[in-house]
Formats: structure tokens, sequence, C-alpha cells
């Protein structure tokens, strides 16, 4: 690790005072990501704030009904916590599909959403890499890239966004709650992170003297059809190729609503609303959901060591679909 | 209290914390970027505690702060300021060993032994959490801690011995 100072925040305003006046500064919370990227000299911040005294750490009912997840609650107490489990089980099942239980227990929903690609090129800095450096060129686009994305790809940067929680944040809408210097700022979880495009550097939409307060949940529960599928290398402690949330309402067979997020395919959680709509109305069938699965993936660009994913895709899509719905 | 002096450098920005391990307080004064593992190990120096990768992947590191498990490799030791913190080497108790260090030598849970620290001290944890209760379920909330040696089944025997009997 390079030298850097440290301080502790004691409050929000506090905190984004502090970051505010030095643009070399990071937040500090579980540490999970930050201090493994900066022992690979992959970040170098000179000073940390250590966020961890803010009171950001209860999981609360607000007064309509939504939940609210302070940023600073563990991965493992959101998963594990009553209301969590019983109104949005399908994000505890994507967080307990995460990570491991020691990093759950440290890692902070403000960081799950934070956290960078796991690109093997990026974590090394003797290989160009436009996250990392921008103009400097992909090592992955022609190099080994079996983990990498096939939607919303650029030229510049194929990297996924590794997270769990966020694919299932993005199938239940979730809204991220930020605070800066001028004030609080609510970002839909679909313009949260962003699609690398020319400015791969910037993994989300968060300005570096924002910090994240909470994320909240609206008040639909999906507590019926819900599926939470990780295809991953091994059977735990392993990021996904691909995985798919799936949430659905239906009556009688027919899919009165649904949504598909999927992680392991593009730069942020990535959805397609057409393919939703087209599903709506429709009996949950697997020949529907194989058709609403080739629609996903109906632009898909694969670079060569990740020719497998589309297949992979449309395959987790409907059984995450099938599962979802009862139909087996 | 036991003051601990850590190796300093004239003018780096040292910070001056306590850390209750194995229910000793310890005074350090340690550089922001020490490790809680480093700490453990080096300045502590209770070496039972181990590093493996120092990136996560292995859980050979894992210890007990305020009776959760979590890999110390991957927080600071400056950012666990008046935590209470419990190792391998605070796990028995008056020479007794805790029933996971006797039920991995009941089941032969161990061949090098690297592994089996942060094994313990994850079981340990697991068993807090009150979450596993079938043979899956503490396979699935074991694997933050890998096995070289593949003693895994031998592992999930012990831990199946002593779980829900604490
Ligand atoms: C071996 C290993 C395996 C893993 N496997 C998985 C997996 O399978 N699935 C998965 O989803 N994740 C996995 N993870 C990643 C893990 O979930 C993240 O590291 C964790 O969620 C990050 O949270 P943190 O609190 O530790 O963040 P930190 O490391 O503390 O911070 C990460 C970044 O977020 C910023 N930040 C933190 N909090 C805030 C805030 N409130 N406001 C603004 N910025 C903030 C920090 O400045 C920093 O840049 C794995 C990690 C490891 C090490
Ligand atoms: S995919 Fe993105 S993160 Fe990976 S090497 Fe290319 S530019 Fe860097
Ligand atoms: S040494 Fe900490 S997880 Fe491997
Ligand atoms: S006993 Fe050797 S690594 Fe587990």
């Amino acid at each position: 690790m390079n030298n850097f100072t440290y301080t502790q925040a004691d409050g929000v305003d506090n905190a984004v005072q502090e970051i505010a006046g030095h643009s070399e500064a990071r937040f500090i919370a579980g540490g999970t990501n930050l201090i493994d990227l900066m022992k690979e000299h992959v970040m170098q911040p000179e000073h940390l704030i250590d966020i961890n005294s803010i009171h950001l750490n209860s999981i609360e009912f607000l007064e309509d009904g939504r939940l609210h997840l302070g940023a600073l609650v563990t991965n493992a107490d959101t998963a594990w916590h009553p209301a969590v489990e019983k109104h949005y089980p399908l994000l505890s099942d994507a967080i307990l599909a995460g990570a491991s239980p020691q990093l759950r227990n440290m890692a902070t929903n403000g960081g799950n959403l934070m956290q960078r690609t796991r690109c093997y090129y990026f974590y090394d800095t003797t290989t160009p890499c436009n996250k990392r450096e921008p103009g400097a060129g992909c090592s992955a686009m022609n190099g080994y890239n079996r983990i990498h994305a096939i939607l919303g790809t650029s030229p510049h940067c194929i990297a996924v966004h590794p997270s769990d929680m966020c694919v299932a944040l993005r199938a239940l809408d979730a809204t991220i709650q930020v605070k800066g210097l001028h004030g609080e700022r609510l970002i839909p979880i679909a313009d949260f992170h962003r699609l690398p495009g020319d400015t791969p550097q910037l993994d989300n939409n968060l300005a570096h003297d924002e910090l994240i307060t909470g994320i909240i949940l609206p008040r639909e529960h999906f507590t019926q059809h819900y599926k939470y599928l990780k295809v991953r290398d091994r059977a735990s402690y392993a990021f996904a190729l691909v995985s798919v949330a799936v949430v659905a309402t239906m009556e009688e067979g027919i899919i009165t609503n649904i949504r598909m997020a999927m992680g392991g395919v593009a730069h942020k959680p990535w959805r397609d609303e057409n393919a939703e709509q087209w599903l709506k109305g429709k009996p949950a069938t697997q020949e529907n959901f194989a058709y609403a699965a080739d629609m996903i993936l109906q632009d898909a660009k694969t670079f060569g060591t990740n020719d497998f994913k589309p297949a992979l895709a449309k395959r987790a899509i409907v059984r995450a679909c099938r599962e979802a719905t009862n139909i087996g | 209290m036991d003051q601990v002096a850590a190796s300093v450098m004239v003018d780096q920005p040292t910070h001056t914390i306590t850390l209750t391990v194995n229910k000793i307080t310890y005074e350090l004064k340690v550089l922001p970027w020490v490790t809680l593992l480093d700490a453990i190990r080096e300045y502590i120096e209770l070496p039972g505690t181990k590093k493996g990768c120092d990136h996560g992947q292995c859980g050979a590191c894992t210890v007990l702060v305020n009776g959760k498990r979590i890999n110390s490799c991957l927080t600071l030791a400056v950012m666990k300021n008046g935590a209470d913190i419990t190792t391998i080497e605070g796990v028995a108790e008056d020479g007794v060993l805790h029933p996971l260090q006797q039920a991995f030598i009941d089941h032969d849970a161990f061949q090098c032994g690297y592994c089996t620290p942060g094994q313990i001290c994850s079981a340990i944890g697991l068993i807090n959490e009150g979450k596993a209760t079938t043979r899956e379920e503490i396979q699935e909330l074991m694997s933050g801690n890998l096995c070289r040696c593949g003693a895994y089944p031998n592992i999930v025997a012990a831990v199946q011995q002593v779980n829900g009997k604490l």
C-alpha cells in the first residue's frame, strides 16, 4: 500500500465537507474492496475518511411503507434483517450468493454499490487499461475475457460490474440516496451505474464530493414469485459468470408483471424493458421465456473467451423465470 | 495495559489505538496502512492468525471482532480502535481446548494446519450466527475458508459435531 493519512468522520456533513476539500481522498467503509485495490496499487488515495462512525447503520420503514437501508449496514445484517427477509427475499438471496460470510460481515451497502470491476487487467498495473488510465488501451478486448461483458460494451472497455446485490436492487427498482455539499439527491438504480462509453474510468454517476447515505426499496414486495440465479465457476465464493434476478406477479398462469435484471453481462446491472413488456399478459411457459431471452441477448457481442456467455445467459434467464413462476 | 511499540519512522502519521485481543488490552502506535492482520501478528506477536492471500480470498486470517468473523487482512488496525478481538490463541479457556479445537482433532480435520486457525474462528462465528443446521448449510457458510490440503469433509464433520451444542 502507498502511504496515506487517515481521519474518522463523525457525521454526514462532516464527511462530505472533508471529501470535497481533497480530490485525492476516498471514503472507507468495510474496506473489502478499497484495501484490496490499494494493496495492488490500483487505487492510491492520499487520504482515507473512515465513515464507520456515521450513524447510517439502521434499516427502517419510511412513513409511506418503503424500506430504507442505511449505507453503513453490513451486507450480512441486511440479508438477515427480518424486514428484508420477509418483504424482499430476492435481495437476501442475492446478497447471500456473494462473497463469503466473513466478507459480508464487513462489506457495507454503500461499498457494495461502489465496488469496482474484477477485470484481471484492471487489477494488473503492468498491463494497459482504459479504466485505470484513460487512453492507455484495453487489454481485455483481445486478451482473456472469460468474465467480461457482452451487452452495452464500448471499444474502450468491456468490464462488468461484479455485484450480486446491485442486480437484485435493479430488479426491485431501488433508489440510491446520496448527500453532497449542495444537499440531497435521489438516483434511481437504473441511472446509478454507467455504461463504459468513452469514459470507462467512471463506474457510476456519484460525484466525488457525494456520500451514499442509503438505499430505498419500493413498497412492491414480490414475495411469491422471485428468483436469484447465479452461475459461476465454483459452487460458492466466486463472482458470477452470469446472474439473473427475476421478480414477477401472476394470475392464473398469466404473467401480470415481470422484471428481469442480469449481472455478469454488462458494466451495470442489465435490464431490457421491451422483453419484460413482451412477456406481460402472456402465459408463463418455457417458449415465452426463451423468446424473451432471445430478445434480451439479440445485440450481444462477444470477444473470444466469453463466446459462451450469450447461450449461458439465455439458459439462465429461462431457468430463473421458470423457477420464479413455479413452472419448474 | 501492555504497551506495544511499532517501528515508527519520523514524520509519519502514527495513531495510538487500543485493541483488546483475547481479553488483554494493548495500546499500539500504528501507521494507518497497517492491517489488523499485521497488527495482530507483527505488533501483538500472536502469529496463530495466518496470512494466506492477503486479499480476502482464502479465510486464513479470520478472527472474531466483537463476536463476528471477519477477514483481518482487509481491514486497518486504526479502523478497529477499541474493538474486542478473539484469535485462535484465545479460544481455549483455562487450559481446556475449545469444543471446536477438540472436534478438529477428533475428526482429523487438518493436514498441514495452515488454514486451521481461520477455520476454527470462522466456525465459531458460524455457530454464533446460528444460520446453519444442515450439512449443506455448513458447507455453504464455511465456504469463506479454503483448505489447500482438501480436508473439507473432515472439517464439515468437526463443525457438525459442535454446531448447536455451544
Ligand atoms: C474475495 C472476494 C470475493 C467477493 N465476491 C463477491 C461476490 O461474489 N459478489 C459480490 O457482489 N461481491 C463480492 N465481493 C465484493 C464485496 O461485496 C465488496 O468488496 C463490498 O461490497 C464492498 O463494500 P465495503 O463496505 O467493504 O467497501 P469499501 O472497500 O470500504 O469501499 C469501496 C468503495 O466504495 C466507496 N464507498 C464506500 N461507502 C461509501 C458511501 N457510503 N458513499 C460513497 N462511497 C462509498 C469507497 O470510497 C470505495 O471507493 C467480493 C470481495 C472479495 C474480496
Ligand atoms: S475491460 Fe475495462 S477494466 Fe478491463 S482492461 Fe479493458 S478497459 Fe480495463
Ligand atoms: S489472508 Fe485474509 S483472506 Fe487470505
Ligand atoms: S490443513 Fe492444510 S490448508 Fe487446510
